[in-house]
């Protein structure tokens, strides 16, 4: 009996010192967490290349765009492994950078020769740095966007609805010049027939529930001189977001889709939008860059039918800043892979190939190229876009402050609630208590 | 003389069937130890998963504490959340919209209940089947149903749109239920209505099905008319039923947050802003933790309060 037990105990302590069998080498993967939408397909594709050049490979996690914010945040608030890399929206760098989510990217950058002024100088603020204006980059630059206008250029070009604009206004039919020639083509088109068909003047972002309107309202208030607040004395907003002329561009926005909008449009973002220009129910869309590669490409309004222009002015030039940087997530245990695919994002070629896709790349290679224009038929008005761009708060409370001004703007435009001063005014005192609460302000 | 075999305690028969490790344990415990050792888990899990969020909630709504910036030096800031969200008016015109959409949907999932019940109640040809269609909205995600809904509300496409436009000539894209700021309340009143109004209408079949016919025979050799037969013997008796039917529907109602973010998103502006969506933007979006968990303090004392006060009437009607 003891023979045997010593034979046993022999065994077991054999066992315990051989190592375990060494498990087949799994290729790495990492994780890139982003908005789901066309470019996102884009970068599925260019990803490709990626994994083929390093071995590792590359899952997506793609939200909706209403749930996006809301997911992603939870996402990096509850220091969640989900995702490796982040495409996080601009407004966010602030708060990731405060919270510590996103990982610091200037020593990587350094060593790997990744020149920021490699950028376009409004991504780099936009999408990269926190503090504003300071060197600290949270994010490489993935995907600038804007907003601008896609038009139906068939109907425009029709010589019984040019004579009939003609002898209404007095001029041509064309692409608008200021936001006032906007209103005026949208009420022309609204209700009109056309093809035996009824059709609306614009598409227009009125969305209340994520951060539609005001993503909407923006093109109209800063062209018309709304300013987040003084220049020289930042936080101080009375006089700047409330003054005359941001009533006035704010009212405009109203009149824009009391007149001219389809039925039913309450509640509409890019979706909304994208739905309404392609079933041929308006003539105006507002909508973001990164559709336009689609758009031109939709078999039954894209190639002849469709023209695209920037946000037009009417005081001074503003457009609402869209698009994205790409980070590495801070609670990664992928980290060193997730550097690898910036670097290899950030170099030239990829970033043309990236464009080709129909990503909007922010690299100075691919947007200073001179042939770089007669790309894409929006690549122009792109390019004019991104040099006006306006971006809303990126501070860390930019979600508080963001669904303020939803509320106030969606209670005065489609809710009818008070005047667009008293808007303006009550958005004022909600920024203000966010500020204080910040102590930022006091 | 009977000689009478003592009974075995539960700690004694407990011992007999556990193995011996355990019963020489087991035998040194009263009864009364043994059924807390019973019921402790229960008791654990819920102190965790109920009483323990609940302290700390409460614990939560007197500091500035933000579930996003848990770096951020936590400060005490006494009753001032409270203060502010008793007298902030957005707050109040929340608590508005959503005493609007219960006291509504109460109003008319009693009425439409009571009288599907009255007719599920009768038999008529093609009773089980007509019973079950009835009953679908009830099976249904809310989720399904909101979105179905908002398809439904659509001006330019949606059939409810054209059935209010057949009934009435008017044209079908000339009004917005989920966009207009005074129908879209009621759109939501009645979305809500058409889901749950079998669910009030169960509750109430069983209450009549549990009076006895001889009462009615009895009535009936009493020559009591129908009339007097509803409101003598069938209403008193059903009464219970329709208020447990409403304390249900109530309580579900007070915190709506699913087919209202859904179909509306709290808008046209703050319209359709129930408590509960304001809750969700402070807590989840806002990320306002300390505020948002003194407000859902607020909101569960005056469910809690008014459910007490609701359940108390309850036994005095049920007790005459």
């Amino acid at each position: 009996m003891k023979k045997y037990l010593t034979g046993a105990a022999a065994l077991v302590a054999a066992a315990a010192l051989v190592p375990t069998a060494p498990a087949f080498a799994q290729p790495k993967t990492i994780t890139l967490c982003w908005a789901a939408w066309d470019p996102a397909n884009a970068l599925v594709e260019l990803s490709k290349d990626f994994t083929a050049k390093s071995g590792v490979g590359m899952k997506f996690e793609f939200v909706p765009w209403p749930n996006f914010a809301d997911r992603m945040l939870n996402e990096l608030n509850s220091k969640g492994k989900l995702c490796d890399l982040m495409i996080g929206d601009s407004q966010w760098i602030g708060g990731a950078a405060e919270n510590s989510h996103y990982v610091k990217l200037n020593d990587f950058f350094a060593k790997e020769g990744i020149k920021m002024d490699d950028f376009m100088p409004a991504t780099v603020l936009g999408y990269s740095e926190w503090p504003k204006g300071t060197p600290n980059c949270w994010a490489l630059p993935a995907m600038g966007d804007a907003l601008g206008w896609t038009y139906r250029k068939d109907w425009f070009a029709r010589p019984d609805i040019q004579a009939d604009f003609k002898k209404k206004y007095g001029r041509d039919l064309a692409v608008p010049k200021t936001l006032a020639e906007l209103t005026e083509i949208a009420q022309f088109f609204q209700g009109r027939e056309i093809d035996g068909k009824k059709v609306y003047g614009a598409a227009i972002f009125t969305e209340r529930g994520s951060e539609g309107i005001t993503m909407g309202v923006s093109n109209f208030l800063y062209p018309y001189g709304f300013k987040y607040q003084d220049p020289k004395k930042p936080y101080s907003m009375a006089g700047f977001v409330n003054s005359a002329d941001a009533v006035k561009g704010l009212e405009a926005y109203k009149a824009l889709f009391k007149c001219c909008t389809p039925p039913g449009y309450t509640d509409a973002y890019m979706q909304e939008g994208l739905d309404a220009f392609k079933s041929g129910q308006v003539a105006l869309q507002m909508n973001w860059f990164a559709f336009f590669p689609g758009l031109y490409k939709d078999p039954k309004v894209g190639g002849e039918h469709i023209g695209f222009f920037v946000n037009p002015p009417q005081k001074e030039h503003g457009s609402q800043l869209g698009g994205q940087g790409i980070s590495v997530v801070s609670y990664s245990p992928n980290k060193a892979e997730a550097l690898a695919y910036i670097k290899w994002f950030a170099q030239p070629d990829v970033q043309k190939k990236w464009w080709a896709l129909g990503g909007y790349s922010a690299h100075k290679a691919v947007l200073n190229d001179p042939g770089f224009a007669k790309t894409a038929p929006f690549a122009s008005d792109f390019l004019t876009a991104m040099g006006e761009v306006v971006d809303f708060w990126a501070e860390p409370s930019y979600a508080q402050l963001l669904l303020a001004e939803q509320k106030r703007i969606h209670d005065y435009v489609v809710a009818d609630k008070g005047t667009a001063k008293e808007a303006l005014d009550a958005l004022i005192k909600d920024w203000q208590k966010v500020f204080k609460d910040d102590g930022k302000l006091n | 003389m009977t000689e009478i075999t003592p009974v075995p305690s539960l700690a004694d028969r407990l011992a007999a069937a556990s193995p011996d490790w355990v019963a020489r344990r087991a035998n040194g415990l009263s009864d009364r130890s043994i059924a807390w050792l019973f019921i402790a888990p229960t008791i654990v899990l819920l102190l965790a998963i109920n009483i323990f969020p609940l302290i700390w909630t409460i614990h939560l709504s007197f500091t500035n504490y933000r579930a996003n910036r848990p770096n951020a030096p936590l400060k005490s800031v006494g009753l001032d959340h409270y203060q502010s969200i008793l007298s902030d008016p957005d707050i109040w015109s929340a608590m508005q919209a959503t005493a609007h959409f219960v006291v509504w949907t109460i109003v008319l999932q009693t009425l439409l209940g009571f009288a599907l019940a009255w007719l599920i109640d009768r038999k008529f040809r093609g009773h089980a089947l007509w019973t079950t269609i009835i009953l679908i909205p009830m099976m249904l995600s809310p989720a399904v149903v909101g979105n179905f809904w908002r398809f439904l509300y659509q001006p330019q496409i949606g059939l409810f749109n054209y059935l209010v436009s057949f009934i009435s000539g008017v044209p079908p894209s000339s009004f917005e239920m989920i966009g207009s700021v005074q129908l879209a309340p009621w759109s939501i009143i009645l979305v809500d209505t058409w889901m749950w109004t079998p669910y009030v209408a169960l509750i109430i079949l069983a209450g009549l099905r549990s009076i006895p016919d001889y009462i009615y025979e009895a009535a009936e050799v009493d020559r009591a008319s129908k009339w007097r037969q509803f409101w003598s013997i069938t209403l008193p008796m059903v009464l219970p039923f329709i208020m447990l039917a409403v304390l249900f529907r109530g309580i579900e109602n007070f915190k709506m947050f699913d087919m209202v973010n859904l179909l509306t998103s709290g808008g046209p502006g703050s319209t359709t802003e129930v408590a509960s969506i304001t809750l969700k933007r402070e807590a989840f979006e806002k990320w306002r933790t300390g505020f948002s968990s003194a407000f859902a303090i607020i909101l569960f004392v005056t469910v809690f309060g008014l459910a007490n006060i609701y359940v108390k009437a309850l036994n005095r009607v049920r007790q005459r």
